[in-house]
């Protein structure tokens, strides 16, 4: 049988451009990319809520896209690039989309607002101008305990209005 | 909400992953989108020593044309149902069932290969394996051969690709002009997985209905074709009669377990309902 030693755990080291910056570090292979981030790189913004990828808190880019932190080890994304929510701000790239959620109030206590930005972020890159319907079925998989979602969607719907708006104006002639 | 500890090992070819996983046998699992995996290993429903991953077989990816048949590689993911082209002209079914299939972010990560492969009796994919008469190409040991989807799902979350084989891609028939589909399925929340769900896909001639394959999930131990309620359909015009038949035909083709969320006869009413809708949306389309 097993002995201790056998249970000791290895050790792998990863390297991944995460937020633009090559960074590598050393994982045990059961640790997930949400553990990973949050504790050894101390990118705190990406949330561990129910760890079996229902809540949507964890959601980071990999490669460009969303998923869920908590549904995939840190050794798999080794090689990948991964996008936090610190990275988006630090970017710009959803200045607006958080400035709506503050103006409305779509977050209260702010747990499930990292996932509900990359969620959104991704849903108006591949949709410009989704109906409330749509907005909510992208949000499916984002429990939030505070808001109603009301303001979220609210949110998300004026934000694609803005874009859609700014888009327009430049594509018309002077 | 952690895994037991494992070792970890990228396969970069179909042999390799095979070979990882005869050298480990009963401790190993292979990995794919791990949407469904890796919650099992959080919550230590499964403790393996040795996770094979399989994302970086480059055999596994991409949807091809192969004559009459299109090759779904195992590793496509449930994203590229709604994007890729080929899905759309030639397994449209497939099309239709994506959106209901979890949520985007998920959608993201999870393959169609994996869904297959565990045979959720809730999933989607699977009972469209059914409704397609789609095949499932299996390598292993004595190396690849391919399984019709009628022959495929044994029993709960059991199918004919045996422990330490790999299901490399999907073969559907590819879809005709004078075919027909149609999808849905009656969930609390979109999202999660439905109480009862149904897709078909018919060969119609002058408003006839030729032929039809109905494959029925969440309503039992495997993905359920309907037999009795396509022989009711079949052969002529989908009118109230023909439609009333099949829903009474149900009662011989699904046999619904006791379940705390939802008692049989209810699911089997609500299969019912959701097969009157199916075929009265079919009759238009016809
Ligand atoms: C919150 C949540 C909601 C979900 N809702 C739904 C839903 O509504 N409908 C639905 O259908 N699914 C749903 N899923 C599951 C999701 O669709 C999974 O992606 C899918 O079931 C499994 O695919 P995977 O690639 O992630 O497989 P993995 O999780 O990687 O693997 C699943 C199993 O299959 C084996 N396996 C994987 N690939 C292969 C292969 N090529 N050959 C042999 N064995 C293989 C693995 O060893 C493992 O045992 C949900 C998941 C979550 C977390
Ligand atoms: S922590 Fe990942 S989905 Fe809840
Ligand atoms: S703001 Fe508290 S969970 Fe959403």
């Amino acid at each position: 049988m097993s002995s201790d030693i056998d249970e000791a755990e290895e050790a792998v080291r990863v390297r991944f451009i995460v937020n633009g910056r090559k960074v590598a570090c050393e994982v045990a292979p059961r640790d997930t990319l949400v553990d990973c981030l949050r504790n050894s790189l101390e990118l705190t913004g990406t949330h561990a809520g129910c760890e079996m990828g229902a809540c949507g808190a964890c959601l980071v880019r990999l490669d460009g896209r969303a998923v869920h932190a908590c549904l995939m080890f840190a050794v798999q994304a080794d090689g990948a690039r991964i996008d936090t929510i610190e990275g988006l701000s630090e970017s710009g790239d959803i200045a607006d989309l958080q400035a709506e959620f503050h103006r409305r109030n779509a977050l209260q206590c702010g747990f499930c607002t990292p996932g509900m930005l990359i969620n959104a972020h991704e849903l108006l890159s591949r949709l410009a101008e989704p109906s409330r319907a749509a907005i909510r079925d992208a949000l499916s998989g984002n429990f939030c305990r505070c808001t109603g979602y009301e303001a979220i969607v609210d949110a998300i719907a004026a934000v694609a209005d803005a874009r859609a708006a700014k888009a327009s104006q430049k594509g018309s002639p002077e | 909400m952690k895994a037991r500890a494992f070792s970890y090992r990228r396969a970069y070819t179909v042999d390799e992953a095979l070979d990882a996983h005869a050298s480990n046998g009963d401790d190993a699992r292979f990995i794919a989108g791990g949407q469904s995996l890796v919650p099992a290993l959080a919550l230590r429903l499964q403790a393996p020593r040795i996770l094979i991953d399989i994302n970086h077989i480059e055999e596994l990816r991409g949807v091809t044309r192969e004559g009459e048949w299109l090759r779904i590689g195992a590793l496509t993911r449930h994203c590229e149902m709604l994007t890729e082209p080929l899905i759309a002209e030639f397994a449209p079914l497939l099309r239709a069932a994506a959106p209901f299939v979890a949520h985007p972010a998920i959608r993201n990560r999870g393959t169609l290969g994996g869904s297959v492969a565990l045979a959720d009796p809730a999933s989607e994919f699977p009972a469209m394996m059914l409704a397609l008469d789609a095949e499932i190409e299996i390598a292993g040991a004595s190396g690849r051969r391919r399984v019709r989807a009628d022959e495929f799902f044994i029993d709960l979350f059991e199918t004919a690709a045996a422990p330490g084989e790999l299901v490399t891609a999907i073969f559907v028939p590819r879809f005709r002009c004078n075919q027909r589909i149609c999808f849905d399925e009656l969930a609390r929340r979109r999202g999660d997985y439905a109480l009862v769900g149904c897709g078909m896909q018919a060969t119609c001639k002058d408003g006839l209905i030729e032929g039809i394959r109905i494959a029925f999930f969440s309503v039992g131990n495997v993905p359920t074709r309907a037999r009795s309620a396509e022989a009711a359909v079949s052969g002529g015009r989908i009118d109230a009669e023909r439609i009333a038949a099949a829903q009474a035909a149900l009662d011989s083709d699904l046999a619904p377990p006791e379940s705390d969320e939802v008692p049989p006869a209810m699911r089997l009413h609500l299969a019912r309902v959701l097969l009157g809708r199916l075929l009265g949306r079919l009759g238009e389309v016809a």
